[in-house]
């Protein structure tokens, strides 16, 4: 075990754990974006750079302070160690100039793009970023290529995180597109064009975390603030797939289907390719009832969940309610 | 019966011979009645004359196109989920090859739909807006109309005219010294 001070907050991990890992074990405002690591991914971090943290002082047996910025998604623990993230300015300054970096190349069609709503790389540039750009030449731009029934690539979006590459190393039978090419030339490509459609390839839509790989089902049918998530499960025939899925509606239609993701974004059980294109039928699922959606997201939007109050003080709630407001507690005014 | 002891009790005196007469209060009243003839009328004859607008008024919402003449509305939706009063509805196509010209990004709104009678024109749409395609015109209003359906404008009533000289004027042309000093402010922003 160790013992690591996070932002003046004291917190005792196992040996190994990463110190983002551990900050998520705090949880709350302090821990660092994460634009490229990817927990149930093996191989996943250390790319985008948004995660940089100061470390204060290496360990107990060796207080000096790291000289650089290190990434937290791939710097285990060690005991004594003190890290600074929100409190310090440089580390605030510097996630600054990720953001600029990131959105370099990025064509901020946001308006266009579907995965806006949800989009990591939005919300990562709206808490951190600047309102204007610095940059004046020309954005690079790809040739569209096709890349599969189901899945639309937009190179102009991606920021090589390479998510998707490991998901499909790991999720499907084999793999069939990378990142060719290197440096301002590397980009998401296959060589063959219209070849993945692998059972588990949608998973890397989710991964995603902009929207260079989007649902091509789902391209342009309704911005994702207007469509009403809905936790559902089916018994799928396939033993890899969970069968807990999303489904987002749109009056009785089912628009879209997607894996759940917790609160950092992550997918923890896979669906495979006929849960998320083909089963988009009420009758194909079972409904468990409306998926919780954070308050900040634009998605909460319309989106009436449960009002802000004290149980105790209204008396004869129905029992469902009831239930509802202890899996799920809302906020507590006054406290 | 009575309800309250606030009520007072009148006696009622009788008239004086000027008020027996009655003419001389018949002539009074003829008076201020032809005094109001004269006099600067409350009411202007609606149809034909228009009271003056405010420059700042929100009337009627237009969508605008480009200098090239292309629709400048994406279908982003940002206008719908500003609304206040949930007015607006849209469905998104994708541009096929060919439209170029006519849509300047690559999704454009199929149907876009106002529903004035919802609508509070409290301009939340116009501000939301990223491409600067929905304006609220200071010169047009909704006129009367019988049916309900007939306040519920489409795209053939909102978007602006190909033709640039039949464009309403209101919205993204700013003259030559307007754009300056809107630059300067942006870049005092900056610093």
């Amino acid at each position: 075990m160790a013992k690591i001070t996070f932002d003046g907050i004291e917190i005792e991990v196992p040996d190994g754990t990463t110190i983002l890992n551990a900050a998520r074990q705090i949880g709350g405002n302090i821990v660092p974006p994460a634009m490229c690591y990817y927990t149930p991914i093996k191989g996943t971090g250390g790319k985008c750079r948004a995660c940089l943290v100061k470390v204060a002082a290496g360990s107990a047996k060796d207080p000096r302070p790291m000289p650089k910025l290190v990434p937290s998604c791939i710097t285990t623990v060690q005991d004594g160690m003190v890290v600074e993230n929100t409190v310090n300015q440089q580390v605030m300054d510097v996630r600054k100039g990720i953001v600029e970096m990131l959105l370099i190349n990025h064509p901020l069609d946001c308006p266009v793009c579907d995965q806006a709503g949800e989009c990591d790389l939005q919300n990562f540039a709206f808490e951190h970023g600047v309102a204007t750009t610095r940059y004046e030449e020309e954005r690079r731009t790809f040739e569209k290529i096709d890349i599969g029934p189901y899945i639309q690539l937009h190179m102009t979006r991606c920021i090589l995180c390479y998510r998707c590459v490991y998901t499909a190393d790991q999720l499907t039978e084999r793999r069939v597109h990378g990142v060719l090419g290197r440096g301002d030339a590397a980009e998401i490509g296959t060589y063959i064009d219209n070849i993945i459609d692998q059972d588990f390839s949608g998973n890397v839509i989710d991964v995603c975390p902009v929207g260079a790989l989007t649902d091509k089902t789902f391209r342009f049918k309704q911005r994702v603030w207007f469509t009403k998530p809905v936790n559902a499960h089916r018994n799928c025939e396939n033993p890899k797939c969970s069968g807990n899925v999303v489904l987002w509606y749109k009056g009785k239609d089912v628009l879209r289907v997607t894996a759940r993701k917790d609160e950092y974004g992550e997918v923890k059980e896979w669906i495979c390719n006929t849960c998320r294109f083909e089963k988009k039928e009420t009758s194909d699922w079972t409904i468990e009832g409306p998926s919780h959606i954070q308050r900040t997201s634009v998605i909460s939007a319309n989106h009436y969940e449960l009002p802000v109050m004290n149980p105790q003080v209204i008396a004869d709630l129905p029992e469902s309610s009831v239930r509802d407001l202890e899996n799920n507690p809302p906020l507590k005014l006054g406290r | 019966m009575k309800l309250t002891n606030r009520s007072k009790h009148l006696e009622k005196k009788p008239m004086t011979l000027l008020e027996r007469a009655y003419l001389p209060a018949v002539l009074t009243g003829m008076g201020i009645t032809l005094k109001h003839f004269f006099s600067k009328k409350a009411t202007i004859r609606y149809p034909e004359e228009l009271r003056p607008i405010a420059p700042t008024f929100r009337g009627l919402h237009v969508l605008k196109r480009d200098e090239a003449g292309r629709e400048r509305c994406t279908a982003c939706g940002l206008c719908a989920v500003a609304c206040p009063a949930e007015a607006i509805t849209m469905v998104a196509g994708e541009r096929k090859k060919g439209e170029e010209g006519l849509y300047r990004e690559e999704k454009y709104a199929v149907s876009y739909e106002v529903n004035m009678l919802r609508c509070i024109f409290c301009g939340l749409c116009e501000e939301a807006c990223p491409k600067a395609a929905v304006y609220l015109q200071a010169d047009k209003m909704a006129p009367p109309r019988f049916e309900r359906d007939e306040f519920i404008y489409g795209k053939d009533r909102l978007v602006e005219p190909v033709d640039p000289n039949a464009r309403s004027k209101r919205g993204i042309q700013l003259t030559a010294e307007q754009a300056e000093a809107l630059a300067r402010r942006m870049a005092g922003m900056d610093a």
